[in-house]
């Protein structure tokens, strides 16, 4: 397990760092979505992320919303489907629906 | 998540342990399970949503779960890796090392007879030259263990399986006809091994396909140890 290939660890690499960080996890998932519930994204202030949430049509969404979450400190629920009035912009390819819990890793 | 949560995580998982970390997904509250205690994190959880943590570790797989106090709660789940012991660096362990490979298990074969067990045969795996016993006390077989002693010689496979059998291993395995294992049987019920301990052992080792050559016999090997790890779906 090296911080080059496991997420958790770049995490705390990049806070070591003095980067805020903010980590995205697929919690809920219907239909053909492309990532497994628990997969990762983890992104730094500079818009830096490793992993994915989804078949990378919606990373570009969670990026976005991660650098607010850094901001806030709130953590948020974000919900991807077709049926999501964003879909045009925003929605996956696929058909299936993603729930996306963005949180702030707090710093030391 | 806070950051001494992310800390105690990386480092449970670096230690193979069974970890959960459970979100209250309304406010982000959180708590770090490790081998069944909580270890970090501020989160209070009822207790249905603590066993639902447990069932999800069993099954392997992170979900939300609806907690009786209405809240929803996210359990994910850090197993530590599926690893299978394989005793005896023979012909049926060359084909059931990269297949069991692809299935996500971290493979170590066993010999101590070290021309059986040479790099040129086990390319990319990890070949331990000890004796099985020494071997398996060191690699202490946990419950995301699968062992399959394959050797046909008694001294070899017997104390691998008197260890993996008093271990949390999911699965120990042996080759060998009803003949072999009748005897297997009583070796292993002198060495005082209780009946239901010895009836852990699946043999003969592998599903019966009618399996005949080493590829085969690995592939039934892998199916029982798939078997066993995620149940019969009951179709």
């Amino acid at each position: 397990m090296t911080p080059d290939d496991d997420l958790l660890m770049k995490a705390a690499q990049w806070a070591d760092a003095g980067k805020h960080v903010a980590l995205a996890t697929v919690v809920q998932t219907w239909g053909s979505s492309p990532r497994p519930v628990g997969s990762q994204l983890v992104i730094n202030e500079d818009s830096d992320f490793e992993g994915s949430v989804s078949g990378g049509c919606i990373e570009g969404a969670v990026v976005t919303e991660a650098l607010d979450v850094m901001q806030s400190g709130e953590s948020k629920l974000l919900e991807f489907g077709v049926s999501d009035a964003m879909a045009w912009e925003v929605g996956l390819a696929c058909g299936g629906e993603v729930k996306v819990f963005v949180e702030k890793l707090e710093d030391r | 998540m806070r950051r001494d949560l992310l800390d105690a995580l990386n480092a449970a998982r670096a230690e193979k342990r069974r970890t959960a970390v459970v979100t209250k997904l309304d406010d982000g509250d959180q708590l770090l399970l490790i081998d069944g205690e909580i270890e970090a994190g501020g989160l209070v959880a009822p207790a249905d949503v603590l066993d639902a943590a447990e069932a999800a570790l069993d099954k392997d797989t992170s979900r939300t779960v609806e907690a009786g106090d209405g809240h929803l709660y996210f359990v994910q789940v850090f197993n530590p890796p599926l690893r299978l012991l394989c005793v005896g660096a023979v012909h049926i362990a060359q084909a059931l090392a990269p297949i069991a490979a692809q299935a996500g298990y971290e493979v170590i074969v066993i010999d101590p007879r070290g021309a059986w067990a040479s790099r040129e045969r086990f390319p990319g795996v990890r070949v331990d030259d000890r004796w099985p016993d020494e071997a398996l006390d060191a690699l202490s077989p946990d419950r995301r263990t699968a062992v399959c002693a394959l050797t046909h010689d008694p001294k070899l496979d017997d104390p691998a399986l008197v260890r993996a059998l008093r271990s949390p291993a999911f699965y120990v395995g042996a080759l060998g006809s009803k003949k072999t294992h009748a005897n297997r049987v009583e070796r292993l019920t002198e060495a005082g091994l209780t009946a239901a301990e010895i009836e852990r052992i699946a043999a003969p080792i592998g599903l019966d396909i009618g399996a005949l050559s080493p590829a085969e016999i690995a592939i039934a090997v892998m199916a029982q140890i798939t078997l066993a790890l995620r149940g019969a779906k009951g179709r």
